[in-house]
């Protein structure tokens, strides 16, 4: 190495961080390993792997709107695809005793992923921006309707359905328990996310954020910005599909919900709620979103009305999703002024909590009353019964989310001035920029 | 030798009105050639179409003897032909360091490799760093340039610009809105950096002009009224009247 | 066929009218806030409900005035309230913000008015057969949406020819960077144009309610429709999203009265084929692919004109 970059370029990793960051991998490793082992129950195992599938899901969406800030309204269409074509890899291997067993499926998921997306991308990352988005909703529905014409191979509403253990075996797996299926959809995660991870420090990774930042001034460095946007959707159409085809063996089924609307909203959903900004954002996002929808819909019927509000509320309040809230506080750590903020956040947290229950006393009243007005009016929400008909109920709600919102909101202007002071004394020792 | 950069009888209209009207104009290779002239005169729009940014109406770009009108700007841009803007357009979000890698990719032959770890190519290290220290924002190598300075970020607009390689640069406006002591030391940068290259400059500022330029040419509504020497353009009265009078006065 | 010409035009007149109704506002709001706002299609269906409660309560003709008012209030909300605290993030977060403001409205629609279609009904004043071409009756509530749009569309005409906020809309649609340069009320402009713009939507909505089906899902339906005809248009594009909304409501109401095939022009396939994914497309009639024809259409549009027919800006 020459002098100048020996003393100007951002050190090279010494041997400890190299060693930091292997050892994290290591420990993912470890832990995915160990994980069946302390929650062993059937139900248990079924979340990790639907949370492993929305993992790769949601990174290979980040791909697009982190990585390269592509908003993408139709991501679904590759998953799907991917889900669609595994099934029917399974169904071929089957009949015709092919020597290709389970764990390389996804890879053929992953392969009409990228297929899909090299196909449908050139045409679709033309434009940027606004443009794009409506392109990629546009696409999708092009897709989720030809899969209701195209009966014969996404087999109409009922989907297409297969058999995961009549595949080459190895090792004696069957890949009918669920265990079984756990460790195959943990190792495909776990290969899955260093591979993305690796994508984003390559030249092309570097690429894509500087076409997010500034599609025009690319076009001066030398890059063509639609090869770049077309590139990574590409890629996040492959990984799109591995995530596609894991779903599809864990269910061993794949319908026309596979590639619909809601399945691109969700992972818009994860991906986001959990931060574009940082790598770890969209896995974040992915456990978050999929205990949520898991836990919310034994809860509340209106279980989606409460996603679409914590949605929004991401999206006004905390626009780095959880991540970039969490990321926010770093400098603050290190600088040791935390603690400064814990108070004014303890204030701010009473009032919010409160507006919260009264919002949510306040729905579930008027549920009753629209979706289910001749039942019982001794309703339980979260855990808690209590009477919608009940005029002291109306008071309480009322007084908590109105007193709520206007004592929160004062409360959160104190959170603000707390903030700047903690910001400042960090900034003093050279600590945030 | 063909000229680095020749503009023949190009032409740039929008709907009915015409902003570049006729424009002859050579710049031989390592000249330094200013194009001057008042506001409005359309020297933002003639770096538009020597760039590629938009297509003459009518009339060529070449670059070397070869055509490049109605090239996209990548494709001009790898021929060796690299511009600054006159607003600061570079990548916000990413660090200096991130800036100026991205800027020295494609001339190091990397193109969309996705299957190269980027810390580990000893070339874009090489010429980042190099870049980086030409433009002194050592010491600001990790912050992100959205959080730069205004000078800072003019240098770094200068730093992306130059750390391709081209050996034709232009820079419009580098100095504007620059103090004197900031506009020194940026026109040291810009004789430094340009070295042996080609470089076509749009300024404002006469001192930067007349003590940098090899040749000027003043552009007036769309037309070249002259082409010379600072010398030249000094003494002639069609330049003085139309331009630098203002300027006197 | 002379009669399906001439019933399918005027279908399609009318669907490509309703379709401009919401297409316009949302042209001008995109110009304006340069915010698509992906919850247009959900204020079209706000306006279908809030058409069929106030129709309930106080009859057809107060709620074709108060829903869209109703709607337009709200739409002034939003940007109020709403957009222009997300505005500082930027316009992805403005986009996803009227993304989930679409979700949670359809979550609302769906806990109030439930999941089945309402009976939203066509006032009896106009519940009759305004003339017949040859054996077919043309529904005279068809010929009020018609006028109903029409009417609307020459107000706007006139609003943008002869007002001033009519003049900065224009200057918004052909300099859409000048527009921070308004003045001191841009803020109220903004709030104005959302609000109008949202109730044009509703006003398509409660004409159109009892014609085709009032349900929750109407939104999600017909939003991508929507969306598809101000990106053939050209973002941005007044006259393009009038083209747009007429080729597209053109378009698909011819398909959904063709019933040809591909069997049914070079005969049946070959029996050897007739479990595979070929028999599928060579039995689909053009009527079932309707759905998809504005699909194909917006990728045709983007191979040959990436900017739209009639569009000159770049997001």
């Amino acid at each position: 190495m020459s002098e100048i970059a020996s003393h100007v370029a951002p050190p090279l990793p010494a041997a400890a961080d190299k060693f930091k960051f292997y050892g994290l991998w290591a420990g993912a490793a470890a832990a995915l390993l160990l994980l069946p082992q302390i929650f062993t129950s059937g139900g248990s195992l079924t979340t990790f792997s639907l949370i492993g599938i929305s993992i790769i899901f949601s990174l290979s969406y980040n791909i697009l709107l982190g990585q390269t800030g592509m908003l993408s309204f139709g991501h679904a269409v590759y998953y799907g695809l991917g889900g669609f074509l595994a099934i029917h890899a399974i169904n071929i291997i089957t009949a015709n005793k092919l020597p290709i067993p389970l764990p390389l499926v996804p890879l053929i998921g992953g392969l009409t992923g990228l297929f899909f997306a090299a196909l449908l991308g050139w045409v679709s990352t033309k434009r940027s921006g606004t443009a794009f988005a409506m392109i990629s909703l546009g696409v999708a529905e092009l897709i989720a309707s030809s899969a209701l014409i195209l009966r014969t191979f996404f087999g109409g509403e009922a989907g297409i359905s297969a058999n995961r253990t009549k595949l080459l075996r190895l090792f004696g797996w069957s890949f009918g328990p669920q265990i079984q299926i756990y460790y195959l959809v943990a190792a495909w995660t776990l290969i899955a996310v260093i591979a993305m991870y690796a994508l984003t420090r390559t030249p092309l990774g570097r690429m894509c954020n500087a076409v997010r930042d500034n599609p025009e001034r690319v076009q001066f460095v030398g890059y063509n910005p639609h090869t770049v946007r077309y590139l990574a959707f590409c890629f996040s159409g492959f990984f799109a599909g591995i995530a596609g085809a894991l779903a599809a063996i864990n269910f061993e089924i794949a319908n026309s919900a596979y590639l619909g609307a809601v399945q691109s909203g969700t992972v818009l959903f994860a991906t986001y709620i959990g931060g574009v900004g940082f790598f770890i954002g969209p896995i974040v996002g992915a456990i978050f979103v999929t205990f949520l929808s898991l836990g919310l819909s034994d809860l509340t019927p209106v279980w989606q009305l409460y996603f679409g509000l914590i949605f929004i509320a991401v999206v006004v309040f905390a626009p780095g999703g959880i991540t970039g809230l969490l990321m926010m506080h770093r400098p603050l750590l290190k600088a040791g002024t935390l603690t400064q903020m814990l108070p004014s956040y303890l204030m701010a947290l009473v009032p919010t909590l409160a507006m919260i229950v009264g919002l949510i006393l306040s729905i579930e009243t008027i549920v009753h009353y629209t979706v289910n007005p001749g039942d019982d009016s001794h309703i339980k929400a979260f855990g808690v019964s209590f009477d919608a008909a009940s005029p002291t109920i109306w008071a309480m709600a009322a007084i908590l989310l109105i007193g709520g919102f206007g004592v929160a909101r004062k409360t959160w202007t104190w959170v603000g001035h707390a903030w700047d002071g903690a910001t400042s004394v960090a900034r003093e020792k050279g600590i945030a920029a | 030798m063909s000229a680095a950069i020749e503009l023949c009888g190009v032409e740039k209209r929008f709907g009915e009105i015409a902003i570049i009207r006729n424009i002859n104009l050579s710049v031989a290779q390592g000249e330094r050639h200013a194009l001057i002239g008042p506001n409005g005169a359309g020297k933002s729009t003639t770096f538009n179409l020597i760039s590629g940014y938009m297509a003459p109406s009518s009339g060529s770009v070449l670059m070397r003897g070869e055509k490049i009108s109605g090239l996209p700007p990548y494709q001009i841009n790898r021929r060796g032909l690299s511009r600054s803007f006159q607003v600061t357009n570079v990548f916000a979000n990413m660090s200096v360091w991130e800036n100026l890698r991205c800027a020295v990719l494609w001339s190091s032959g990397q193109r969309y490799a996705f299957w190269k770890n980027i810390d580990r190519l000893p070339e874009v290290r090489e010429r980042t760093a190099q870049i980086l220290e030409d433009i002194n924002l050592t010491a600001r190598r990790d912050v992100p340039a959205g959080l730069l300075t205004y000078a800072e970020q003019r240098a770094l607009e200068i730093g992306i610009t130059v750390a391709g390689g081209a050996d034709v640069i232009l820079l419009d406006e580098p100095t504007a809105g620059m103090s004197h002591a900031e506009t020194e030391r940026a026109v040291a940068l810009i004789r430094r950096l340009t070295e042996g290259r080609t470089l076509l400059i749009v300024e404002h500022d006469m001192s930067v002009v007349f003590g940098l330029a090899d040749r000027i040419s003043v552009l007036v509504y769309g037309q070249i009224i002259a082409s010379g020497t600072p010398e030249e353009i000094r003494g002639n009265p069609k330049v003085r009247e139309a331009y630098l009078g203002e300027e006197a006065a | 066929m002379l009669e399906l010409i001439v019933i399918s035009t005027l279908n399609g007149i009318l669907f490509g009218m309703l379709l401009f109704l919401m297409a316009s506002g949302l042209t001008v709001i995109f110009s304006m806030l340069g915010v698509l706002n992906f919850a247009h299609a959900s204020f079209y269906m706000l306006g279908a409900f809030f058409g069929f409660q106030i129709s309930r309560w106080l009859g057809f003709w107060p709620a074709l005035v108060i829903a869209p008012l109703l709607a337009g209030a709200i739409g002034a909300g939003v940007e109020r309230f709403g957009l222009r605290r997300v505005h500082k993030n930027g316009h992805v977060a403005e986009l996803l913000f009227t993304f989930g403001l679409a979700f949670v409205i359809e979550e609302v629609v769906q806990i109030i008015w439930g999941k089945s279609p309402v009976d939203f009904r066509v006032p009896p004043l106009l519940d009759f057969p305004a003339f017949t071409i040859f054996s077919t009756n043309y529904p005279a509530y068809k010929m009020f949406m018609l006028l109903v749009s029409i009417v609307i569309f020459a107000g706007l005409l006139i609003v943008l020819k002869k007002t001033r906020i009519g003049l900065i809309v224009q200057a918004a649609l052909t300099h859409p960077h000048m527009v921070g340069h308004l003045g001191h009320n841009v803020g109220r402009i903004f709030m104005l144009v959302f609000g109008v713009g949202t109730a044009l939507a509703a006003v398509a909505g409660v004409i159109a309610g009892p014609a085709l089906v009032t349900q929750s899902n109407m939104a999600g339906l017909l939003g991508p429709i929507l969306f598809v005809v101000v990106v053939v248009g050209g973002l941005g594009s007044l006259p393009g999203a009038f083209v747009a909304s007429l080729l597209i409501g053109l378009v698909q109401t011819f398909a959904v009265s063709m019933n040809g095939s591909l069997a049914g022009a070079f005969g049946p396939l070959s029996p050897d084929y007739a479990s595979t994914w070929l028999s599928d497309i060579w039995g689909v009639t053009i009527a079932q692919i309707a759905p998809i024809m504005p699909y194909l259409l917006l990728v045709l549009i983007l191979i040959f004109r990436p900017m739209g027919l009639l569009g000159t800006r770049d997001t």
